[in-house]
């Protein structure tokens, strides 16, 4: 069997800047400053192709942090991944962040990768906890497919729904969970519950009766369903990805 | 050299393809939903929905995954995730800096050390710390040793899996080596909460290089043996090539990396690419894959545990002396003997244990290369001695979530085997 | 010394072979407790690292096969010892709860490492704390993880355990449920209150939260 290339440049769809070529020689970066410093040049492209929609831009131990509006997040994330001098073709992570400090908005935030140039970008817009902003921000799965996941571990833990995407339900704790979602502020750690309660909830919980609605909607699981799962399928519940 | 023989085998397969690999009978590829051509109709049934998990030997841990099969094909899976979540992101907001790294092993429990030195990457970064060159050293070391360990797992349970048990305990053999040192350095075998912010734990053991010499200069035996075991072999071969197979394309729209991505062809490791602790200084090479299929990723991960014998002894003959410890007392406790007599010293001793290091107002993502993929920690930090955040960007549950993807059309063993294949660690995904 | 009860000669159990026994049922006993314990055939539910320091103790170095254990069933309907190893979350407890109530007598269980035993460095809302809430738990063996030695003592202490268990004592197989009849039954909401303290995070004041 033949072993693999190490380091084929001929094998991926890009070219990597490789050591010793035109173009920076990666290093291991020190002497960053807090604040301040150098920012990703992908800051400039942004506000020249959305102008309003960059609301402002920090760099932070290195790290550009852009804020963009919640609005335009699909269209921003679409554009940097497809546009060839900016090609975000890798999602790291979607995540959220609550502050202790009330008044301050949630944060949610986007952390992106291009390979082909080498840098990192931190996309943010804020939801303000007034109770009249609903907790939803675009979905960016149709942009990358990693999105699936991680946008309902941010669902599951914080409550916020990302519009668009196929299959939004609870991942790291059951669909049924009644406490709550547990990395908000006011989310004591212990949960809501008591320990004895907690227990009783999650004992009574049939542990094959877990199933998504697209699991069951295959026919021979059809018979053994309890009866409102039956009447949500034939309601049209729709089915995720 | 004895004359060698030439045997003749008879192969159950069609032989060789054009491309020298094994060819695979494909079973019903055409239209998942129908039976394989030339079938009797009465064989065309409906699909049957099998439950594997959470508690089952082969699912790496609590992961169960729900198959849509028709006969023995796969024609859907769902996997479920969050059997093993505890909350580790929460605990984190309760616990200032220093106290975190020990949630830092358990999550991905294979990797402790890699995590810890991960973790504490991301907090001196936040801090504005910069370390010292004997702990850079050291905590290469770390790394590296901590990537073999993971990979050894990673090696012996894929080979229970797909029906190898030797390898299984020849890389637990293995292990223990490591483990020696590692609980000759921290104090512990596997959860070793080996670092802190600003150093280390302790610094090594007098002799503890000339055992980790002794461990490198056998180590490569044994990947011999497992490899003359294992990469020529025709069960092997017939049971990994071209199965949960990621185009380059695919691999990073799901945002796939480490041996996952690497074997299916683009060259991203974090350590060349987005380098830390000095790896550019490092003469090391990262295998990279041509067709993202199961035993490409075998192969990378094989060629992976040789580039860190050789990062390992290039580390050990760099190591300089000096501190391990950065000098600073805004974060590293005094020596005992100070803390006990000097004021000042008892002062920040007082201040760091009940309070804790409190960096600045910021916040951090630092990634780095683990044996499953990019791993980093993102930290918010708004002064206090508690992070505001504390997010963990795991590498398996992004890998995990390609799954429905990689096993679709494959049969219901071949879903064990690229299961296996994906290296996944459930404390991880779930935390 | 007056609360000690003497106990009833219908239904005790006595440990001195001489008293009470005959040769043939203790040379029985000896035979039926000798192969069970010597033959534990584990079902590793192993759930985080402490299933990895179990992994170790059954690999080469320190070897479970020495204890008759190496057979590890993972099916429940062919084993003998459920060894919880490693943390259980609440997602996870009607699993393990289901997986013990498959399991046929004689059955033992070992929770290993301080997370199953009492939800270890976890107390989150999400972790059982301490497995002996949902099964009952014949051998705690503590650490985190226990090393394969502190296992392995687990291990011979169940076997001691088991070698001390005698046929005319029919009670030690049955499985208990609560019995609302009973004067030590306490229902679930004068629970909820008694654990008041420690359940509910709202009022806790023990630690920090």
């Amino acid at each position: 069997m033949s072993k693999p290339a190490k380091q084929d440049p001929a094998a991926p769809a890009f070219a990597i800047v490789q050591p010793g070529q035109p173009g920076q020689q990666p290093a291991t970066p020190y002497g960053i400053a807090h604040r301040g410093g150098a920012h990703n040049p992908s800051v400039e492209a942004l506000r020249a192709q959305f102008g309003a929609a960059i609301l402002r831009h920090e760099v932070t131990w290195g790290d550009t942090t852009v804020y963009v509006e919640r609005a335009k997040v699909g269209e921003i994330c679409a554009w940097l991944k497809a546009d060839p001098s900016q090609s975000y073709e890798y999602l790291v992570d979607v995540t959220a962040v609550e502050y202790r400090d009330h008044v301050r908005p949630i944060e949610v935030v986007w952390h992106l990768r291009s390979l082909k140039h080498r840098r990192f970008l931190r996309l943010k817009t804020e939801l303000p906890k007034d109770g009249r902003t609903p907790l939803e921000v675009p979905s960016v799965w149709g942009v990358w497919k990693g999105a699936d996941w991680l946008e309902r571990e941010c669902y599951d833990m914080f409550g916020i729904t990302f519009a668009g995407h196929p299959d939004l339900r609870r991942i790291l704790l059951w669909e049924q969970y009644k406490e709550g979602f547990p990395l908000r502020k006011d989310f004591p750690m212990r949960g809501r519950f008591s320990r004895a309660q907690q227990l009783t909830n999650a004992l009574a919980a049939d542990p094959e009766a877990r199933y998504s609605m697209e699991e069951i909607s295959i026919a021979e699981a059809y018979g053994d369903l309890p009866a409102d799962v039956r009447q949500r399928l034939t309601g049209g519940e729709k089915v995720g990805e | 050299m004895a004359a060698t023989k030439t045997i003749e085998v008879a192969l159950s397969t069609t032989g060789m393809g054009p491309d020298g690999r094994p060819q695979r009978i494909p079973l019903g590829a055409e239209g998942l939903t129908s039976a394989p051509p030339g079938l009797e109709p009465e064989m065309q049934g409906e699909h049957m929905l099998i439950n594997i998990g959470p508690q089952h030997p082969a699912t790496h841990g609590v992961l169960r995954l729900v198959l849509e099969l028709d006969g023995e094909t796969v024609v859907r899976c769902i996997p479920h995730v969050g059997y093993l979540h505890c909350g580790f992101e929460k605990i984190g907001e309760y616990r200032q800096y220093n106290q975190i790294i020990p949630w830092t092993d358990r999550e991905d429990y294979l990797n402790s050390m890699g995590n810890n030195v991960a973790y504490v990457l991301g907090a001196e970064r936040l801090f504005g710390i910069e370390i010292t060159e004997r702990c850079k050293v050291l905590r290469v070391i770390a790394m590296e040793l901590s990537r073999i360990i993971s990979h050894l797992v990673w090696l012996g349970t894929t080979c229970i899996d797909i029906g190898a048990y030797t390898p299984f305990l020849w890389s637990f053999q293995e292990r223990e080596n490591v483990y020696k040192l590692l609980e000759g350095w921290t104090g512990a075998r596997l959860t070793t909460s080996g670092t802190r912010v600003g150093g280390m734990i302790a610094d090594v053991p007098d002799g503890w290089v000339e055992g980790l010499k002794g461990f490198l200069a056998n180590f490569p035996k044994t990947l011999d043996q497992v490899d003359r075991m294992l990469t020529r072999n025709a069960i092997w071969v017939g049971r990994t090539v071209g199965l949960g197979v990621m185009t380059p394309q695919e691999a990073l729209d799901y945002g796939l990396s480490g041996p996952m991505l690497r074997a299916s062809g683009v060259a991203y490791d974090v350590r060349k690419d987005f380098p830390y602790l000095d790896y550019e200084t490092y003469d090391f090479d990262v295998p990279v894959g041509t067709n993202g299929d199961v035993y490409d990723r075998f192969l990378v991960r094989q060629e992976e545990l040789r580039q860190s014998v050789r990062i390992l002894e290039q580390a050990v003959k760099r190591l300089p002396d000096g501190p391990v410890n950065v000098d600073d007392p805004r974060v590293i406790l005094p020596p005992k003997h100070k803390a006990t007599s000097e004021m000042e010293s008892m002062i920040h001793h007082f201040k760091l244990v009940m309070e804790g290091p409190r960096p600045p107002v910021g916040e951090v993502y630092v990634p780095i290369e683990s044996p499953k993929g990019e791993k980093g920690y993102y930290f918010v930090s708004d002064g206090t001695s508690k992070p505001v955040r504390w997010r963990i960007r795991p590498p398996s549950y992004v890998n995990l979530s390609a799954i429905p993807k990689m096993v679709e059309g494959h049969l219901l063993s071949d879903v064990i085997a690229i299961n296996a294949s994906i290296d996944i660690v459930m404390g991880e995904i779930d935390r | 010394m007056g609360l000690i009860a003497k106990p009833d000669p219908a239904t005790a159990v006595s440990y001195n072979p001489q008293a009470q026994e005959g040769w043939i049922t203790t040379r029985l006993d000896f035979l039926v407790n000798w192969g069970r314990a010597n033959s534990l055939w584990p079902m590793p539910f192993g759930t985080a690292c402490c299933a990895i320091e179990f992994m170790a103790s059954a690999a080469s170095h320190f070897d479970l096969a020495r204890f008759g254990m190496e057979r590890m069933s993972f099916s429940p309907r062919q084993s003998d010892v459920l060894i919880c190893a490693g943390r259980v979350p609440f997602k996870l407890a009607p699993v393990i709860r289901r997986i013990y109530q498959q399991m046929p007598q004689p059955k033992w269980v070992i929770s290993m490492g301080a997370c199953a035993s009492s939800g270890g460095m976890f107390d989150s809302y999400a972790v059982v704390q301490g497995i002996d809430t949902i099964i009952p738990v014949d051998v705690y063996v503590p650490g985190c993880p226990p090393r394969p030695e502190g296992l392995i003592y687990g291990i011979m202490m169940l076997q001691k355990k088991i070698m001390e268990e005698r046929m005319s004592n029919t009670a030690i197989r049955d499985e208990i449920m609560p019995d609302p009849t009973s004067q030590l039954y306490i229902p679930p909401s004068r629970i909820d209150e008694l654990s008041e303290p420690f359940g509910n995070s709202v009022h806790q004041t023990r630690s920090m939260p």
